[in-house]
């Protein structure tokens, strides 16, 4: 008798998680679709490495392509993509094009991290063969401290040109490190990092061409930007925070 | 079976102690549902989860000190939230949990409010007085607002924002969209202040539109702009070739010619295969016109129409007269009147006509139009709402051409119509209006663009957050925009810039683009012979910069009274430009500032001084700084760059003044004696 309420609770329960289930409406899956050939391997083309803000679009598509034993590409052999949770694709399978190829938008999870996305197809054996590619979603503050590189960093830090202009590089006799490089600024603390960002480079005994920004930027700023030197490394640091994976 | 029922009956109630015993047992059940409830509830089970989650952890008891069972709640009764989220977002405010990317524990990730003062709601919207997921995460019968996707998280940030906000970049973008590709020509958005937003596309009056091109041209770009320029703002009305044979045939019928739009050169257009391309290139036309290269690139900027297939669309007169004095066919454009001569105006226009793609005309080929296509063309016009934007003769601009969009991110689930297959949320149904107008219902008006996904991303996180909350909020509780500033120069000097459109490129007390410096205080920081020479003959001062002045062969007499007014008016309250002298330094102390030029600041990392040993090329060149610059304005300079020129890239060293006076004497004594050399990337 005393299981009474429990039964009640789950009759509750039950009602109205049929009632919740009836009235959330899932989009229609698209028809599923017949691979028309089987190849052996699949590799990236383009669209990994790339930064995004939460929730956001990677600025390019995604595009890997399948191959076969010989390593000719395949046309018509069926790509599945999948990520962790809040990872979508548009579309999310596909055959590939008469150049062995399938092209994805790519938007990432809601939380600031790296997403493991990753590319499937089966080959002849009825065996999955797959691919994951790294991509990294920037938060509020990383937004931020990737807008302030842009405008005050990057012209020095990346050697890359850019249509709107050309970096400066090439013109600094001691050469700075572009955020991206992980093996530089791993080993470099927060404080340190905030040290030479404040101070300049004569703070950590590096070459003056290094300005200080202490009076151009406030401490949240530049706590802005070494989080964003933080998510943008490659390798990434260790305790760089959660890693989404599949599952 | 009315047997059955009666025995059970008998059973449980037939003598008074019986049924006293089943009352009251079911009576106690029925007290134990509220508990039972409360014991099984989802927020017990989300906080359970998390004791066991930081049991092993090194911070365990800081993490455990912290934790505080039963419903939480934040209430801000000024903001209307009532949030119960952190009864199951438990770790939030706990710093050490960045590791945790396991929901509902994670740390909120840092941003510039704090959750005690905003809420969650405010931002993430849900139902914050809910206390399981399904009802504070998805919509329900009762409450229809769903929690906002990650992706347009930014659209809260501007229900209070009202301008731009550093650090929410597609929000920005959005709302530049709206006004870029003209969507409040059609929809009306106010602002929750109570402006309205302004288009900035600028699309052409038709009602001259015969001279400056043909009817066939008007029929391929109706019926597909984009084929004619990627870049083009005109969006697609999908329209059958008829009903586009007809709209060019009125606009073309309609159009009137205007006095002096077209002439007749003495030059004839010249396709001189080096004259015109460096003529192109030293007027910068570039800047402002994209050209799609070889590679299918698009190079230059986007102020001005792209010019890829310009040769198939314009008329030679049309061009020539255009080239010669843009404002008498468009008062308002924003394209300066470069004072070409005549054989320039042949060199340009023949290198212009010479952009011409012959694929894009081929297949058009039209008859005489008859009064009844003409007729029917009209009709279109007013239908299609073609006056919204543009300016046709003989028909008035449509008033609410379209459904006002000011309170568009809080229009109710219910008022909408979805596709099959469509999420019913507010945010689908947005983007994908946006993204296939027409899949509605082929009947609607509201044409096709050619949007990528991210541009919808960024136009629905605009749209969302022009909702009932924005427009309600007090205004002690919003950060208001910087008010648009219509400042112009007056008189003589203020028709001369209108005429050279300085604004296009330059900003003037808050009013101009962005595109080159502010000259706001230019007459504090530049010395009156520099800008006479400069205005004559433009030279670079950014090599890094492939945006430049453009040459605009002025009289000695339109220099002088554009010299005058910028000396005499555009002063900063802060420098007095006379106060330091531009020469007479002791050569000590020009040498003390040169090794704090070299060593301490080491500013040959984005200048150069020296072209024999400096490569700097963020900054302006200084090898002639000393006779373009005032010594008091390098000094306030040195002091706090900001405060001269807001978010300009020269850090702020908080010099001593005696270093600022020292660099001050070394850079007033570069007076350009090395000839300039700048080598070209
Ligand atoms: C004028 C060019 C220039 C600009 C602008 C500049 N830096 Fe640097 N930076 C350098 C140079 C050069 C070094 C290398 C110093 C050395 O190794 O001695 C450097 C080094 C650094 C380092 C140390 C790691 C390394 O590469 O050795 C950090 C961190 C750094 N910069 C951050 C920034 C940030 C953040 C900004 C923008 C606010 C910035 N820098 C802007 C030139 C620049």
């Amino acid at each position: 008798m005393t299981r009474a309420p429990a039964i009640v609770l789950s009759v509750v329960v039950a009602l109205g998680a049929s009632l919740a289930t009836s009235c959330s409406r899932k989009p229609a899956s698209a028809a599923a679709l017949k691979p028309t050939a089987f190849g052996a391997a699949i590799v990236e083309s383009s669209g990994g490495k790339q930064i995004a803000q939460t929730g956001g679009l990677l600025p390019q598509p995604v595009i890997v392509q399948v191959n076969d034993e010989q390593g000719t590409a395949v046309t018509g052999a069926l790509v599945d993509f999948s990520g962790p949770a809040g990872v979508s694709f548009d579309p999310a399978s596909a055959l590939t094009d008469s150049s062995g190829q399938v092209t994805t938008n790519v938007s990432l999870g809601g939380m600031a991290g790296r997403y493991k996305v990753t590319a499937s197809t089966i080959d002849k054996a009825h065996k999955t063969v797959e691919i994951t590619l790294d991509e990294i979603a920037l938060g509020y503050s990383q937004t931020l401290g990737r807008q302030l590189n842009e405008q005050y960093c990057e012209r020095c830090h990346n050697p890359e040109s850019t249509v709107e202009r050309v970096s400066n590089y090439d013109n600094l006799e001691v050469k700075p490190h572009p955020f991206t490089e992980g093996d530089t600024y791993n080993k470099i603390s927060d404080a340190d990092l905030t040290a030479i960002i404040s101070h300049g480079g004569p703070a950590l005994n590096k070459s003056a061409l290094m300005p200080a920004w202490g009076n151009t930027l406030s401490k949240s700023e530049i706590q802005a930007l070494i989080s964003y030197i933080r998510a943008v490394s490659d390798p990434p640091i260790r305790n760089a925070g959660p890693v989404y994976a599949k599952n | 079976m009315k047997e059955i029922l009666k025995s059970f009956w008998q059973k449980l109630f037939g003598d008074s102690v019986r049924a006293f015993g089943v009352v009251s047992l079911v009576f106690l059940a029925s007290l134990a549902i509220a508990p039972a409830k409360n014991f099984f509830s989802e927020w017990r089970h989300y906080q359970h989860g998390y004791l066991r989650m930081i049991r092993n952890r090194s911070d365990a008891n800081t993490l455990q000190r912290h934790f505080q069972g039963g419903i939480q709640q934040i209430w801000l009764p000024e903001l209307g939230v009532t949030d119960r989220c952190t009864s199951c977002h438990v770790g939030l405010k706990e710093a050490g949990l960045t590791d945790v990317g396991t929901q509902p524990f994670r740390k909120h990730p840092a941003i510039p409010h704090a959750i005690d003062q905003f809420g969650c709601t405010v931002c993430h919207r849900g139902q914050g007085a809910a206390t399981t997921v399904a009802e504070a995460h998805n919509s329900t019968l009762a409450w229809e607002q769903p929690i906002l996707p990650a992706k347009y998280i930014e659209s809260s940030c501007g229900e209070c924002h009202r301008g731009s906000v550093p650090g929410t970049p597609q929000l920005t973008q959005g709302r530049q969209l709206l006004s870029r590709y003209g969507c409040v020509h059609c929809h009306t958005v106010k602002r929750p202040d109570g402006s309205t937003m302004k288009p900035t596309d600028d699309p052409p009056s038709l009602s001259h539109i015969a001279d400056k091109t043909s009817r066939e041209w008007v029929y391929a770009w109706l019926k597909d702009p984009q084929a004619y320029a990627t870049t083009a703002t005109m969006p697609n009305f999908k329209l059958s070739d008829d009903d586009a044979r007809d709209m060019s045939a009125f606009l073309i019928a309609n159009s009137t010619p205007l006095p002096g739009d077209t002439a007749t050169l003495t030059a004839k257009p010249a396709s001189d295969p080096a004259a015109g391309p460096s003529l192109y290139g030293e007027s910068f036309c570039a800047s402002c016109h994209a050209v799609q290269n070889a590679a299918g690139n698009l190079v230059g900027g986007d102020v001005g129409p792209e010019l890829t297939r310009v040769g198939s669309k314009v008329k030679p007169e049309w061009l020539q007269a255009w080239l010669r004095s843009p404002r008498v066919y468009d008062a308002e454009t924003a394209m300066p009147h470069y004072r070409f001569s005549d054989p320039q105006v042949a060199t340009l226009s023949g290198f212009l006509l010479a952009k011409a793609d012959s694929d894009l005309l081929a297949n058009v080929h039209l008859d005489a139009a008859t009064p009844q296509q003409i007729a029917h063309g009209k009709r279109l016009v007013s239908d299609y709402g073609c006056a919204s934007c543009h300016e046709i003769a003989g028909i008035k601009k449509p008033e609410n051409f379209a459904p006002e969009l000011s309170r568009i991110g809080s229009k109710p689930v219910t008022q909408l119509i979805f596709l099959p297959g469509m999420p019913h949320t507010l945010p689908d149904y947005i983007a994908g209006k946006i993204k296939q107008p027409r899949a509605f219902s082929p009947g609607l008006k509201m044409p096709q663009y050619s949007f990528g996904p991210a541009q919808i991303d960024a136009l629905t996180t605009a749209l969302l957050a022009l909702n009932d909350r924005a427009s309600t909020l007090p205004p002690s509780l919003t950060v208001p925009a910087v008010p648009e500033s219509s400042y112009e120069p007056a008189g003589k000097a203020g028709k001369l810039m209108s005429d050279l459109a300085c604004f296009s490129c330059h900003r003037i007390n808050g009013h101009g683009g962005t595109m080159a410096p502010d000259l706001t205080w230019e007459g504090s920081s530049v010395q009156r012979q520099w800008l006479v020479e400069f205005l004559k003959n433009p030279n670079t001062l950014r090599p890094s910069l492939i945006r430049r002045m453009p040459r605009f062969n002025l009289t000695d007499g339109e220099v002088k009274e554009l010299t005058d007014y910028m000396m005499t008016v555009y002063q900063s309250p802060s420098v007095d430009r006379d106060s330091m002298l531009l020469s007479g330094y002791t050569p000590g102390q020009i040498e003390l500032g040169k090794q704090l030029f070299y060593g301490k600041y080491s500013c040959q990392g984005c200048h150069i001084v020296d072209t024999k040993t400096d490569k700097g090329y963020i900054g302006p060149t200084l090898t002639h700084v000393g006779s373009r610059l005032t010594a008091a304005w390098i000094f306030e300079w040195m002091k706090n760059p900001q405060a001269l020129r807001p978010g300009t890239a020269e850090p702020n060293r908080a010099m001593s003044d005696g270093d600022a006076r020292a660099l001050t004497a070394f850079l007033i004594s570069q007076k350009g004696g090395a000839k300039q050399e700048v080598a070209k990337k």
